[in-house]
């Protein structure tokens, strides 16, 4: 119990540390996701191509490897940023991918005769994509949505290895000060647990008030 | 493509052409930022033959297939013992007896909960362990509770009807499990096996941060070494294509048996899931067959 209250501090900078990569590569995933969703699903050839190239080869690709990537990479082409932005690109790029797909699959799950209903009403290209097939698609992504965005803030632990400010790397400043290791990484863990706990909590609030009643 | 979603309608003549003109200006602007990054590349001279002449050597060729060895090593110890694990738990998961469905519900969900990478490092420090063991330990435990989840998942997804009928036969339980349901959801969740074995495979380069002397390692070796005015981008360009090959490689694999289980008839009475984006995803829900 001590080693928590000893290093309160440590920890607490940890904790806030990886919240803040969380939610920022959370937010920065969400809007390329939904771009390259997009594109994916645009009549246009060159962007679905492009679309298509991103996600295959992003969600191949290990995240240890995009890090080492990006972080150490980058710099060499004079772009010199601080680490944790360079983090927060890296973990939105990849999970950017995956709710792509995500996205992707619900706007496929829209029925067809949606949009011809939508059509053969008068509305417009926007007021179709605005008031019939997104409030649709968007209760049921939900639930996936939500776990992608679970498994990003378990994946941001990746960062503390590459001397970003974040809960897992606390572990090195604790143990050097020569607390009990293994109360060292249940409080850790202990950490990982809200963080994800809150996000399923949230999620589950957000089924609730706007998820497909089946 | 496009007529599968209730997005657009079917383009006329004009749209067509509005369309085609899109696509030109869309590709060239890719094109462009094709050019600007081989510019930024060239201009930072990253295509020297100094940069590019470690991969001549003998030595440092060697040194890469080891790193890659020993990848494969720690993914094909990882898959065997993750898969008998996930055997394993899924049976505690499907048992009468409630203390062993709990014990197991407790572990599958602990491990699922974990970042691996704080698993991964808790063994290799706290315990401990050599490089390997600690790598193999934590991937085994994270994947074997997932796929311990997706097997469950591939049993209850079976029709009632198939476990009704061989209970009505007088079969016991386990005569049930082994020679009806199982089967059939072993291979209604082939695909989803084979995606987690993915993310095993991409997992396979955390070991890179507990120094295990794996792909990723000696390309960083070669990456740090001044002698060839440290050719970090050139490593890069020749490391990623290979690990990404052979996750696409397993990705597509996975895509091909969900693709054969579907038509095959031995299906039938069971939903097989689509290799799809869920799927892949390391540490997210395992992907559940819709309920028949």
């Amino acid at each position: 119990m001590y080693v928590l209250k000893d290093n309160w501090s440590t920890y607490w900078e940890g904790f806030l540390g990886t919240l803040e990569l969380t939610v920022w590569a959370s937010l920065l995933a969400l809007v390329l996701g939904f771009v390259m969703a997009s594109f994916r699903v645009a009549p246009v050839g060159s962007l679905r191509v492009f679309g298509t190239v991103w996600v295959t080869v992003l969600r191949n690709t290990p995240l240890t490897l995009l890090f080492f990537a990006v972080l150490l990479g980058l710099p060499r082409f004079g772009l010199v940023l601080p680490f944790q932005v360079f983090a927060v690109l890296a973990l939105g790029c990849y999970t950017s991918a995956f709710i792509c797909e995500v996205l992707r699959s619900g706007i496929n799950t829209v029925p067809k005769g949606q949009g011809e209903a939508a059509r053969s009403l008068g509305m417009s290209f926007g007021q179709t994509l605005s008031l019939v097939v997104l409030p649709q698609a968007f209760r049921s992504v939900i639930p996936p949505v939500g776990s992608t965005l679970i498994a990003l803030a378990k994946n941001s632990a990746i960062a503390g290895a590459f001397s970003v400010t974040e809960l897992l790397g606390t572990y090195k400043t604790i143990n050097e000060l020569g607390y009990n290791i293994v109360w060292t990484f249940v409080w850790i863990a202990v950490g990982y647990l809200i963080i994800t706990l809150a996000i399923s909590a949230l999620f589950h609030l957000l089924e609730r008030k706007w998820g497909v009643a089946r | 493509m496009t007529d599968s979603t209730a997005l657009y309608d079917l383009p006329g003549p004009r749209t067509r052409r509005r369309h085609t003109r899109y696509g030109v200006l869309s590709a060239v602007v890719l094109l462009v930022l094709l050019a600007w990054i081989l510019y930024l590349l060239l201009d930072t001279g990253q295509f020297t033959h100094t940069k590019w002449m470690p991969f001549e050597y003998q030595g440092i060729q060697k040194l890469l297939l080891r790193g890659l060895g020993n990848t494969l090593k720690a993914f094909a110890l990882a898959a065997v013992l993750s898969l008998a694990l996930g055997g394993l738990l899924a049976t505690g998961r499907l048992s009468d007896h409630r203390p062993v469905r709990w014990a197991a519900t407790v572990v599958v969900e602990f491990f699922r909960a974990m970042p691996v990478l704080v698993m991964i490092f808790f063994i290799f420090v706290a315990l401990k362990a050599q490089p390997l063991t600690a790598l193999v330990a934590g991937l085994t435990l994270y994947n074997g509770s997932v796929l311990a989840e997706v097997l469950r998942s591939g049993v209850r997804a079976v029709e009632r009807g198939q476990r009704e009928a061989a209970f009505a036969l007088g079969m016991r339980k386990t005569q049930v499990m082994a020679h009806v349901l199982v089967p059939q959801a072993v291979r209604a969740m082939l695909p989803a096996v084979i995606s987690q074995l993915v993310v095993a495979l991409k997992d396979t380069s955390l070991g890179f941060l507990i120094t295990y002397e794996e792909f990723l390692h000696a390309g960083k070796l070669i990456a740090s070494n001044l002698d060839y005015d440290l050719p970090f981008i050139p490593v890069v360009m020749v490391i990623a294509p290979i690990y990404i090959g052979m996750c696409m490689l397993l990705s597509w694999f996975a895509g091909w048996v969900s693709r054969r289980e579907q038509r095959s008839p031995r299906t039938d009475a069971v939903t097989v899931v689509t290799a799809g984006p869920g799927a892949l995803l390391p540490g997210g829900e395992p992907p559940t067959a819709p309920r028949p």
